[in-house]
């Protein structure tokens, strides 16, 4: 029904309203012998059950060879463990029939799970689905190429988030000090989330997929304490002080 | 057991070189025994920046392979004899360096002096992470510029990651170095000043190095600067955290434009 009216519309404009959005995928990426690499998959889905659901999963394939009817039949078993793969990379076009996801091309790494942060940091962040923690504290600086994610709800920062580093929490972003980085709040897809700083000089601020670039960022704001939240699909910043 | 200083910085030509040398001869000159380890394989400096490059046969790599032992590769400075060098190979590349290899000269060095201080090379790649590796502090050097402290910052990263130290959950001590500090381009808001860099790094501060010929006429004779011009502000720059490094607590001084605060006493008294 919605189509039909936004194609209409687009007709007696003669132009097409896009609206960008980004969500954080997950890539898998399978591993020879796929029957073993299924097995620990549920393995590791037994301590973190229902990981994947309602998150964008991209296939990457790159590193094995699989023929067209494997790659069905991988995508299907998948599907039954409430995987739904949103899109699959490194393959041949030809390789992908009717009624298997679309091929990708130019994804981003965006280190997920593996970051240079902290061992510490990592356990923090690989035992969250067990001890079913809200929030994430870190005491130290978020450091230029480091990332942190930690989607199971608040991140609170007490130092800064450094140029070239990013958070991406579920819930909402708290720092007691600049972010000079990326912050991206409620990427579990909670549009409630919010972001919170006491020095604002950020390179992206993004909440629900979401964004704002510093450029599109009112000058004015430059270097105060700030909140940044969404109005419908608008994000709105406004100072504290 | 000496304690193993790396000194470091992500971008290159901040005066990592320069300042392992002025650091390294500042420590020897106080009776301690010093080694500088050139980790730059492929593009070593700090062989030429001591004075020592027509003296050297044995490297790094030599050792690490078995070819020589460390005594025959270690070059002992003819200034100070507390001071050695332990130079790069120049004709291999830094996948020359294994991470057991260096783990067993580190070892060896540890034992036979008070310093061990690694000059390691531009970068993140592998010869800058195996320089860092067995550190039990870092000096990390950085330039009043914007491009210079992110790259620090990623370093800082780095040491809390891929270091012994941190692997083992423990705390590797970091100091800061401002290098090439300008004090008339600060002033102007030309670069950045030391609170900025301070506020966005939050490490401790060991020493603030002017920008001065002084180090270039150093190194042009082969000679670090804390010896040939020791009575210079770079020298007593050096000196001082050299001082700072060993425990010792001296007032920080930030170099100020001399004119510039003449120009401006007077500007105030005309107006």
């Amino acid at each position: 029904m919605s189509e039909v009216t936004v194609t209409s519309v687009a007709h007696a404009r003669h132009s097409m309203p896009f609206r960008g959005r980004s969500f954080m995928a997950f890539a898998l990426t399978p591993e020879p012998p796929i029957a073993d690499w299924l097995a620990e998959l549920d393995n590791w889905g037994r301590s973190s059950a229902g990981f994947f659901v309602g998150r964008p999963v991209i296939l990457d394939l790159a590193a094995v060879t699989l023929s067209d009817h494997a790659i069905a039949h991988l995508v299907q078993e998948l599907a039954a463990r409430e995987i739904a793969v949103l899109g699959i990379e490194g393959v041949e076009p030809s390789q992908l029939g009717p009624g298997l996801p679309p091929l990708l091309k130019g994804g981003r790494p965006a280190n997920v799970i593996e970051s240079d942060a902290a061992s510490q940091r990592r356990a923090a962040l690989t035992e969250v689905p067990r001890q079913e923690l809200t929030s994430l504290l870190l005491e130290v600086p978020v450091r230029s190429g480091q990332s942190v994610v930690f989607l199971g709800g608040d991140v609170t920062v007490i130092g800064s988030i450094a140029s070239g580093a990013e958070v991406i929490a579920g819930g909402s972003i708290h720092v007691y000090g600049t972010i000079r980085g990326r912050a991206l709040a409620g990427s579990n897809g909670s549009p409630r989330a919010r972001i919170f700083c006491r020095k604002a000089e950020p390179e992206l601020l993004a909440i629900d997929g979401y964004y704002r670039t510093s450029e599109d960022i009112d000058g004015s704001l430059q270097g105060r304490p700030i909140q940044a939240w969404l109005e419908g699909n608008v994000m709105k910043i406004t100072a504290l002080d | 057991m000496a304690k193993v200083l790396v000194v470091t910085s992500g971008k290159g030509g901040v005066g990592k070189t320069t300042t392992t040398a002025a650091l390294g001869a500042a420590l020897a000159q106080s009776g301690q025994r010093v080694v500088l380890v050139d980790f730059d394989v492929g593009l070593r400096n700090l062989d030429l920046v001591l004075g020592a490059e027509r003296r050297v046969v044995f490297d790094f790599i030599n050792v690490i392979q078995g070819v020589a032992k460390l005594s025959q590769a270690v070059i002992r400075d003819k200034r100070i004899d507390t001071l050695a060098l332990l130079p790069a190979s120049q004709t291999r590349d830094k996948d020359a360096l294994t991470e057991e290899g260096v783990a067993r000269v580190i070892a060896d060095l540890r034992r036979m002096c008070d310093w061990v201080i690694c000059d390691s090379p531009a970068g993140i790649e592998r010869g800058a992470i195996l320089a860092m590796r067995h550190a039990d502090a870092a000096i990390i050097v950085t330039n009043p510029e914007v491009s210079s402290v992110r790259d620090s910052d990623r370093i800082i990263g780095l040491l809390d990651a891929k270091t012994v130290k941190a692997e083992k959950g423990e705390r590797i001590e970091k100091h800061l170095l401002i290098a090439r500090y300008d004090a008339a381009r600060a002033a102007r808001g030309e670069m950045l000043n030391v609170e900025d860099i301070l506020e966005i790094l939050s490490i401790p501060l060991l020493g603030i190095i002017p920008e001065s010929d002084e180090v270039l006429r150093a190194s042009n004779i082969g000679c670090p600067v804390t010896l040939s011009e020791a009575t210079g502000v770079t020298a007593r720059a050096y000196a001082d955290a050299a001082r700072r490094l060993n425990g010792e607590e001296i007032e920080m001084i930030v170099p100020s434009d001399k004119k510039g605060l003449l120009v401006k006493l007077f500007g105030r008294r005309a107006a």
